[in-house]
């Protein structure tokens, strides 16, 4: 129950950091937050030969805007988030996401990035990444390179990062006005991974569906983007909508499988109702669940 | 295997130590500098005892290393009550409302509560109440850490 042995680094700069990550071959760990690599370091599911400190990366910390996109360092305190006013007005689904993210203490270390490079498949923020269309930007001594986020997750923890790679930024596509959040989570108590969770922005014009990013966490081996919903709502007239028929097409689109906490048939049954409980609130709907 | 020199300040008062890189806070805090009232439970993140402020947050002492908070302000429960024993409200309050029964989580408990109900930094109540989900009681005592706090966050929550 302690750490194996490593080396400690705790370096300045992106440019050590990567530096380091090269040296390494491949035997090297990022930590930000550590609420994550702590608890598998202890375990020993986790034994690297060199730990790298990113905490000391000043590059790596802050939110800003600029030309209809948001960037998140992705060494941003997930309580830095949440009470961030510039992610509040930019990104209120983030927000909403991210104060479903663990606990409070475990948020006061915690940070976006990591949470996003992590990949687990119940976690909040790699789903929303994918729903809202976000991009991370990569970095090694080879260079700098963009990865979208639904073409980030392979498996369970399983990412297109290459081991001497790390994220610099977290780059989210602000939506425009007229657009609503869908989020829920079904978990046991607050705090724990996700049974059934769901993600997402809507956009409306003139009482049409003109945008939409939906994705599910906790319903496959990775987070997963809701693609045939995705297609029928846009061009949808709300009034129109059927959303239990949307709902199946989102539920087509999932991988559940069965655990200790829940059966994938379980997962299904509470996916769909979710679902169709939460667009209609989100757009105003009557009886439709 | 790396070794740092670190310095923080702990309940108040400064400290040197060298640390090897993999050690982690929790164990800093009761192996070296005496802090026995870090409680470690589970030593994987789950179970909320071994909670800490660092630089006035609430944080879980497992889940950092002692290397990490070079630098940095820590208090533990021996940190909140005065010199003549009078007790921290936080701790009064949980004392006056029987909210502790073994005591094993009762440190990380404190270290919470008084992180959010802090008079000049105080968080509204539903959030001192939500925070109360990082801990866990195995005496399953919840009711009288719940009344607690919630006469420490006031409103009803």
């Amino acid at each position: 129950m302690k750490p194996a042995p490593f080396d400690y680094y705790a370096p300045a700069t992106i440019e050590e950091a990567c530096q380091l990550l090269s040296d390494a071959g491949g035997g090297a760990t990022l930590v930000a937050g550590g609420q994550t690599l702590m608890p598998l370091l202890a375990l020993r599911m986790s034994q690297p030969f060199v730990l790298v400190d990113l905490n000391g990366i000043k590059a790596l910390k802050g939110i800003s805007r600029q030309a209809g996109r948001t960037r998140i360092g992705p060494i941003t305190r997930q309580n830095e988030a949440i009470a961030d006013a510039t992610l509040n007005a930019a990104q209120p689904l983030i927000v909403t996401a991210v104060k479903h993210v663990g606990h409070h203490q475990t948020r006061n270390r915690g940070t976006i990035g990591g949470s996003i490079a992590l990949g687990e498949p119940a976690a909040e923020l790699p789903a929303t990444a994918v729903a809202l269309g976000a991009s991370v930007e990569v970095r090694s001594t080879r260079g700098t390179r963009q990865i979208k986020a639904d073409e980030l997750y392979f498996g369970p923890y399983a990412t297109a990062l290459e081991p001497d790679e790390m994220i610099t930024a977290i780059d989210v596509p602000e939506w425009p006005s007229g657009t609503v959040s869908v989020f829920r989570e079904i978990a046991q108590r607050p705090g724990d991974f996700a049974l059934v969770g769901l993600t997402g922005a809507v956009t409306i014009d003139n009482g049409r569906i003109t945008r939409a990013g939906i994705a599910w966490f906790g319903m496959g081996p990775t987070p997963i983007k809701a693609r045939q919903a995705e297609s029928a709502l846009i061009g949808q007239e709300i009034a129109a909508l059927d959303a239990k028929a949307i709902a199946e097409l989102a539920i087509a689109d999932t991988a559940p499988f069965d655990d200790l906490h829940a059966t994938a048939e379980y997962r299904r049954t509470v996916g769909r109702r979710v679902f169709t409980r939460a667009l209609s609130e989100a757009l105003d709907l009557r009886a439709a669940a | 295997m790396s070794t740092h020199q670190i310095q923080l300040t702990i309940n108040g008062r400064p400290q040197h130590a060298t640390v090897e890189g993999r050690l982690t806070l929790s164990d800093f805090l009761r192996g070296d500098a005496g802090c026995t009232g870090v409680h470690v439970g589970c030593e994987h993140g789950v179970c909320g005892a071994c909670t800490v402020m660092v630089d006035g947050n609430a944080v879980r002492s497992c889940l950092m290393l002692a290397v990490q908070a070079d630098g940095c302000t820590v208090t533990t429960v021996e940190g909140l009550a005065a010199e003549d024993g009078t007790l921290h409200p936080v701790q009064q309050a949980l004392r006056d409302e029987h909210g502790l029964q073994c005591g094993f989580c009762t440190p990380g408990i404190v270290m919470t509560l008084a992180s959010l109900t802090a008079a000049d930094n105080k968080a509204a109540p539903d959030k001192v109440m939500n925070a109360l989900s990082g801990h866990i009681c195995r005496c399953t005592g919840y009711q009288g850490i719940r009344r607690a706090a919630r006469k420490l966050a006031g409103g009803a929550a």
